[in-house]
């Protein structure tokens, strides 16, 4: 379908950029599909079909705001629903592009650098749209401001020790961090691209972001510095995160949700449903850019043993919650985890181990790994078990009141339905957007693994006998 | 240096020329101003003596003051401005005060030392001399370039090509001839 010539040479076994790859082939496949590509007909489409998700994500926000949440299926007993799931879900899938930019860096996993780019947007574009749920999931949002330690003459004052406050904080930082980081990896990319744009236009709007970046020898000291250290400060700011979010279940008295192994299990979670849509993307960016040289088999081979061991240690971790439940002989735990297994919801429990625990072991065999069709499926299955997770969470602990004649089923209204629906296609357009107008992989650290590639062959030859 | 020279610049095809020119030409004595690469090459920011130590000190005392700051408010907040006996915990908790410094220093940490990279590169900087030399938007992409002052007399001279031609330069000129 690409307009594009397939980019050169096979990938060898194991490796992660072709033989021989030099600076010339990355930065035209990469900068290519960005200027000079002539057919973009699949890409209208694909931006067309995303429309009406964003429409109806704009819909569904005039009609909490307008007319109120009660329009959702919430009720007096299950006050938390499909806002709050679908805020800890987007944040989640938000963190592993941090954990993939950060961690892998700090970790000096050369791996990463294909994919890290688009997993970075991946995170900007999520994290955004969680933020709009704390927000409109309040009963008057108008006063969403009161947050924040502002000045004011009601002496009024955040409630400091609130999981919500921290929250407020959390998403703040994690937000603007993220852009900052995002953006300080795009100005040597925007400046290859300023040198390389055939329009006018497109040398003055990429020129203003490479803010006339030359590649200075002493500018890329400051650069790598500061890039590494903000990689060093972002593993534990997405750890931090998302254990505040755990922690707006944990820092409670529920059954079910009063645990100390919520945050690290939250973190986890998130890592695993991030990475599982990382694979998806992946998946959708080397068949549509044709960037088969660049994101080869052996990133999905990587990303799916991190999949496996995430769905270790979350089946791990729901065995811990049903074991302490047991061990623990308190009996609104031992009720509740037999309501998960046997109650209302229980289909929906049993399809959230099915997808979350079960389905991913077949990535125990390096074939599955290499069958981008099975990634595909696993990944998926994942993201859908990872949500049902979020919200048989609330479901389950809310629901299942003390006096049985408090417990009343959630239903899901059309609102919630668009508030699950729309925001995917609100991410699917603004991530076509980032992919038709930005490089989607980062040129210059491609170039950097390239030749550390070479200088390793160089060496062994030199070495060998 | 003398008013006789010029800044001439060098191109190179690949990381391992740049460098080889670089120590050539640093033996030999003369002064290599900037080196123009697409991607990092460590060693050669050692030999220009590139230096990135700014970065961090700031970045740590911003982001500490700035958390020290944020638990100097909550505690003002909460045990002098409008003490309020919740449930009996202690006015200072100070354990839950630490979860909103550590986001905030964080952030403050990250804006603090992309500013001093701005300041440091004194970047944004749409117009520079160099912009203006046929074939240096390569030096985005795939060629590497050196700024170095030029030879002062005809016996520097010799010296001076002999050196980039041993590196392998790919092209050599002088700056603004």
């Amino acid at each position: 379908m690409s307009a594009v010539p397939k980019v050169h040479a096979p990938v060898p076994e194991g490796r992660l950029l072709p033989a021989g790859f030099d600076d010339v082939d990355v930065t035209a496949a990469v900068s290519d599909p960005v200027l000079v590509r002539r057919s973009w007909r699949l890409w209208w489409i694909a931006l067309a079909a995303t429309l009406p998700f964003v429409a109806a994500t704009l819909v569904g926000l005039a009609v909490v705001l307008g007319v109120g949440i009660g329009t959702w299926g919430i009720n007096s007993t299950i006050v938390w629903g499909v806002a709050i799931a679908n805020y800890v879900w987007w944040i989640g899938i938000g963190n592993a592009g941090t954990l993939i930019s950060s961690l892998l860096a700090v970790t000096r996993q050369d791996w990463r650098a294909s994919i890290n780019r688009f997993a970075e947007a991946m995170t900007l574009f999520a994290v955004s749209i969680a933020g709009l749920f704390p927000i409109i999931h309040l009963g008057r949002p108008e006063y969403f401001y009161w947050l924040a330690p502002y000045p004011n003459t009601m002496q009024l004052w955040p409630q400091w020790r609130s999981a919500l406050v921290w929250d407020f904080w959390a998403i703040l930082s994690y937000l603007l961090f993220s852009l900052m980081f995002w953006y300080l990896g795009l100005i040597p990319d925007a400046a290859t691209l300023r040198d390389r744009a055939t329009t006018r236009r497109a040398q003055v709007f990429y020129g203003a972001l490479a803010l006339g970046w030359r590649g200075s020898a002493r500018h890329w000291a400051l650069h790598t510095r500061l890039h590494m250290t903000m990689a060093a400060l972002a593993v534990p700011l997405v750890c931090s995160v998302h254990s505040i979010v755990g922690l707006d279940f944990a820092a409670s008295l529920m059954p079910g949700w009063q645990e100390t192994i919520f945050p690290p299990y939250f973190v986890v979670g998130a890592m695993y449903s991030g990475f599982a849509m990382v694979v998806v993307l992946a998946i959708l960016i080397r068949w549509g850019l044709g960037l088969q040289s660049v994101i080869t088999l052996k990133h999905f081979d990587a990303m799916g043993l991190v999949i496996l061991l995430c769905a270790l240690v979350m089946t791990l971790s729901y065995a811990t919650e049903w074991m302490m439940a047991w061990y623990g002989g308190e009996h609104a735990e031992r009720s509740l985890v037999v309501h998960e297994f046997a109650g209302t919801y229980a289909p929906l429990y049993w399809l959230l181990l099915l997808f979350n625990c079960i389905l991913p072991q077949v990535l125990w065999s390096p074939k599955a790994r290499g069958n981008l069709w099975v990634m595909a499926l696993v990944s998926i299955g994942i993201n859908v078990g990872m949500w049902l997770e979020r919200i048989l969470i609330i479901w389950n602990t809310l629901g299942h009141t003390e006096l049985p004649s408090t417990r009343h089923p959630f239903v899901m209204s059309a609102i919630d339905w668009t508030f699950l629906i729309g925001p995917l296609g609100l991410f699917a357009f603004l991530f076509l957007l980032f992919a038709r107008f930005f490089p989607v992989v980062s040129m210059y650290e491609v170039r950097e693994l390239a030749h550390k590639q070479r200088e390793a062959a160089g060496a062994a030859g030199r070495g060998a006998p | 240096m003398t008013a006789a020279t010029r800044p001439f610049l060098a191109e190179f095809g690949d990381a391992e020329a740049v460098l080889d020119a670089a120590q050539r030409l640093r033996r030999d004595g003369f002064r290599i101003v900037d080196a123009l690469t697409p991607f990092p090459v460590p060693k050669l920011a050692g030999l220009l003596g590139a230096r990135a130590s700014l970065i961090r000190p700031v970045m740590a005392l911003a982001g500490f003051g700035v958390a020290l700051l944020f638990v100097g408010l909550q505690v003002y907040s909460q045990a002098y401005a409008y003490p309020l006996n919740s449930g009996g915990r202690p006015l200072a908790s100070w354990q839950v005060y630490m979860l909103v410094p550590f986001e905030t220093g964080v952030l403050a940490a990250a804006a603090a030392g992309f500013l001093v990279l701005l300041w440091r590169t004194g970047l944004p900087r749409l117009h520079h001399p160099l912009f203006a030399v046929p074939g240096i938007e390569r030096a985005t992409q795939d060629r590497f370039f050196l700024v170095v002052d030029g030879p002062a007399d005809a016996r520097d001279a010799r010296r001076f090509d002999r050196a980039l031609l041993e590196a392998g330069a790919i092209s050599v000129g002088e700056i603004g001839a």
